[in-house]
């Protein structure tokens, strides 16, 4: 890590007891990137800004927030409605968390579609779903603290989701609650590790950026870098692109925020809790209606009832990735040029979008049989599809270099036009 | 393939097993959609409709129904959202022409019962605490009303059309009574007396007081809606803005590429 050239003394006598200047050069203006990134490749950055802005209004909403079962309700409110610009920082909160993971979920799928996950980025691949663990416990845990009706009976029903467990199944449960049932305990408790678990996620995002800048970018051609000519700097090529992918994306979001905040949540958290009365439908978030579905759809299998069935499904549904780099035998890695693995692709995103639908509705007559079809399709694609389709299927040719496709398609594209500064 | 066939067919069957159609609960009528001043991307709270609505709510609604979270205070200039378009002698007024005491101490410590000030809330008329509103309701407490507008499902339209779905000839009798628009339809709450609560200038039909107070509770729900949709336009004119600087910094920096 040689320090920068050129710079001024000041900069040098930094860098010289602690390399941060040279580090930034390394990292980001050295850093070699894919030049054929698509806007796909865009999510990962916005993910990690919407970190950022989850942490900054949640320590603002923390200054005014009330943790106890008497106050939390009312606290909100207060926020909403007397904070200055209170009702600004809780919509981009609230609805933060769901744009945080629709740019996550983009992101995974894009890594499924161009094989992100295989050799050599297999830890790069787990490091993320360590992430999308932790942002599902932090995001559960918060959807409690605002203490309305469904934050309430989500909270029981998934920390009930533990008393499945065979023997110690109700004393896991009593001790997650701190009591009985849910109650003040439990509150104060997820309020504390809701203020906790972001950080720790921003300390998983280091690792998992360690172990993308170990190899760099996978791209959508999914084929190595080569010579320089595949690679160009991060600065200012992808600053740039993510930049303006940012502006785009900070449009949609703020559509939410200002003009329908309330559309993604549901009304009957604007009811306070009431340990009596049951909501007539308990529903999560939109983000977790896929796994809410699977967590519904299993039956009871020979000796295992249908609860602890469920639980496990539930928990397997996302183990099940950890394996998947060795569970795609295919050694192509983007689906571009593997003419099956594309469709299956396609099928895998319909069978989770039916899934969400599933968990959206109440398990009765036609959506019981969809949930269970998804939810059965769901594991046939991981265990079964992805290892046999690696077997049997013939990829097409891959191409010799990043920089051949490239520069071929820009000459077709634009011919003569194309004489700036042409490399 | 005829084997591969068989397999999926009895798979079908399988998560077939134990699906039953149940029948639907008994299903309510799409709820009639209302125009409403604060509707849309620009829409506003209309002043006038808040302050007939508020006057609905203290004749009508608070009998029965509290409104804690939105103070007396919160009516004046000084409230969320520039309150409904009174002054602070106004709220002063309303709040000290609450019908309710409010218990409080005096200096010595001793109880007193002292009038209204813009801290306090209104207080509902009929009963003082929880127990003796179950006692007087058959059980059912009135709901708080400071967020029914959000709390339910099809927001306005549907506190609309609830108050609006009493027909007369199936509430002869009660409780419970029968509302159309209301989840299984049985509900505790008789038939608002509307229409008649005079307001100066305003003839007081029934379906002008039910526009009216939905309004207000419309209000009371999210007071700060106006601020929202006033910052939101401004937001995202920037943004659009923004993003198209960006987006043509982005082509010029890529330019020099090829």
């Amino acid at each position: 890590m040689a320090a920068p050239a050129g710079q001024s003394k000041f900069v040098r006598w930094i860098d010289n007891r602690l390399p941060i200047f040279a580090f930034m050069q390394h990292e980001l203006n050295d850093y070699p990137t894919p030049r054929n990134l698509s806007y796909w490749w865009n999510f990962g950055s916005l993910a990690g800004i919407m970190l950022v802005i989850m942490i900054v209004t949640g320590i603002f909403l923390a200054m005014e927030y009330t943790a106890h079962i008497d106050y939390a309700f009312n606290s909100v409110e207060r926020i909403r409605r007397d904070v200055n610009y209170g009702w600004l920082i809780q919509y981009l909160h609230m609805n933060g968390a769901s744009f945080f993971f629709i740019v996550t979920y983009i992101h995974i799928f894009r890594g499924l579609y161009y094989g992100s996950y295989k050799e050599p980025r297999e830890l790069l691949w787990m490091l993320g779903l360590v992430i999308l663990l932790l942002m599902m416990a932090t995001a559960f845990m918060g959807y409690v603290l605002p203490w309305g009706q469904m934050s309430f009976w989500g909270a029981t029903v998934i920390t009930n989701l533990f008393s499945a467990i065979p023997v110690v199944g109700q004393k896991i449960v009593t001790w997650l609650w701190g009591g009985f049932a849910v109650d003040n305990p439990t509150l104060n408790r997820f309020y504390a590790l809701h203020y906790l678990l972001p950080f720790v996620i921003v300390g998983v995002v280091m690792l998992h950026l360690i172990a993308l800048h170990q190899h760099g970018s996978n791209n959508p051609l999914g084929i190595d870098r080569k010579t320089p000519q595949d690679s160009i700097p991060f600065h200012p090529y992808y600053t740039i692109k993510d930049m303006f992918g940012l502006g785009a994306f900070l449009v949609v979001y703020a559509l939410f925020v200002f003009f329908m905040p309330n559309a993604l949540g549901d009304p009957q958290n604007y009811i306070q809790a009431n340990p009596l009365q049951t909501p007539p439908e308990i529903v999560p978030e939109w983000y977790f209606l896929p796994f809410y579905a699977i967590l519904r759809s299993v039956p009871n299998i020979l000796f295992i009832p249908s609860k602890l069935a469920g639980v496990i499904a539930l928990f397997g549904a996302i183990g099940i990735l950890f394996f998947l780099p060795w569970l795609d035998t295919s050694r192509v890695r983007s689906a571009r040029f593997r003419p099956i693995y594309k469709w299956v692709f396609w099928l895998l995103v319909i069978d989770v979008a039916v899934l969400g639908d599933c968990g959206a509705h109440r398990p009765e007559g036609w959506y019981i049989f969809a949930g269970r079809l998804a939810t059965l399709y769901y594991f046939v694609h991981f265990l079964i599809l992805l290892p046999l389709i690696g077997w049997f299927e013939r990829p097409r040719p891959l191409p010799t270099s990043i920089s051949a496709t490239v520069t071929k398609r820009i000459d077709g594209a634009l011919p003569a036009a194309s004489a700036v500064g042409k490399s | 393939m005829r084997a591969l066939a068989a397999v999926f067919a009895a798979v079908v069957a399988l998560l077939a097993l134990g699906t039953v159609v149940e029948a639907q609960d008994e299903v309510t009528p799409p709820l009639p959609r209302q125009q409403w001043s604060f509707a849309g991307p620009f829409g506003t709270y209309d002043r006038a409709a808040l302050q007939r609505g508020f006057g609905v709510y203290q004749n009508v609604c608070e009998n029965c129904h509290s409104l804690e979270l939105v103070h007396f205070g919160d009516l004046g200039a000084d409230g969320p959202g520039g309150g409904i378009g009174y002054s602070e002698e106004q709220v002063k007024a309303i709040a000290a022409a609450s019908p309710k005491q409010y218990a409080d101490t005096d200096d010595n410590g001793q109880p007193i019962q002292r009038p209204g000030r813009p801290t306090d809330t209104p207080l509902p008329l009929n009963y003082d605490n929880v127990k003796q509103a179950k006692a007087l309701f058959n059980g059912a407490v009135p709901p708080d009303l400071s967020l029914i507008v959000k709390a339910r499902e099809g927001g306005a339209d549907y506190v609309y059309a609830f108050l609006s779905g009493f027909p007369e000839d199936k509430n002869q009798s009660g409780p419970p009574y029968y509302d159309e628009y209301f989840p299984g339809h049985r509900v505790a709450m008789p038939p608002p007396p509307l229409a008649g609560n005079d307001v100066p200038g305003i003839k007081a039909t029934a379906d002008q007081e039910r526009h009216d107070v939905v309004t207000f509770l419309s209000w009371a729900s999210e007071p700060t809606m106006e601020d929202r949709k006033r910052t939101g336009v401004k937001v995202l004119i920037f943004l659009v803005a923004m993003a198209g600087v960006l987006y043509f910094a982005k082509r010029q920096i890529w330019a020099e590429l090829h």
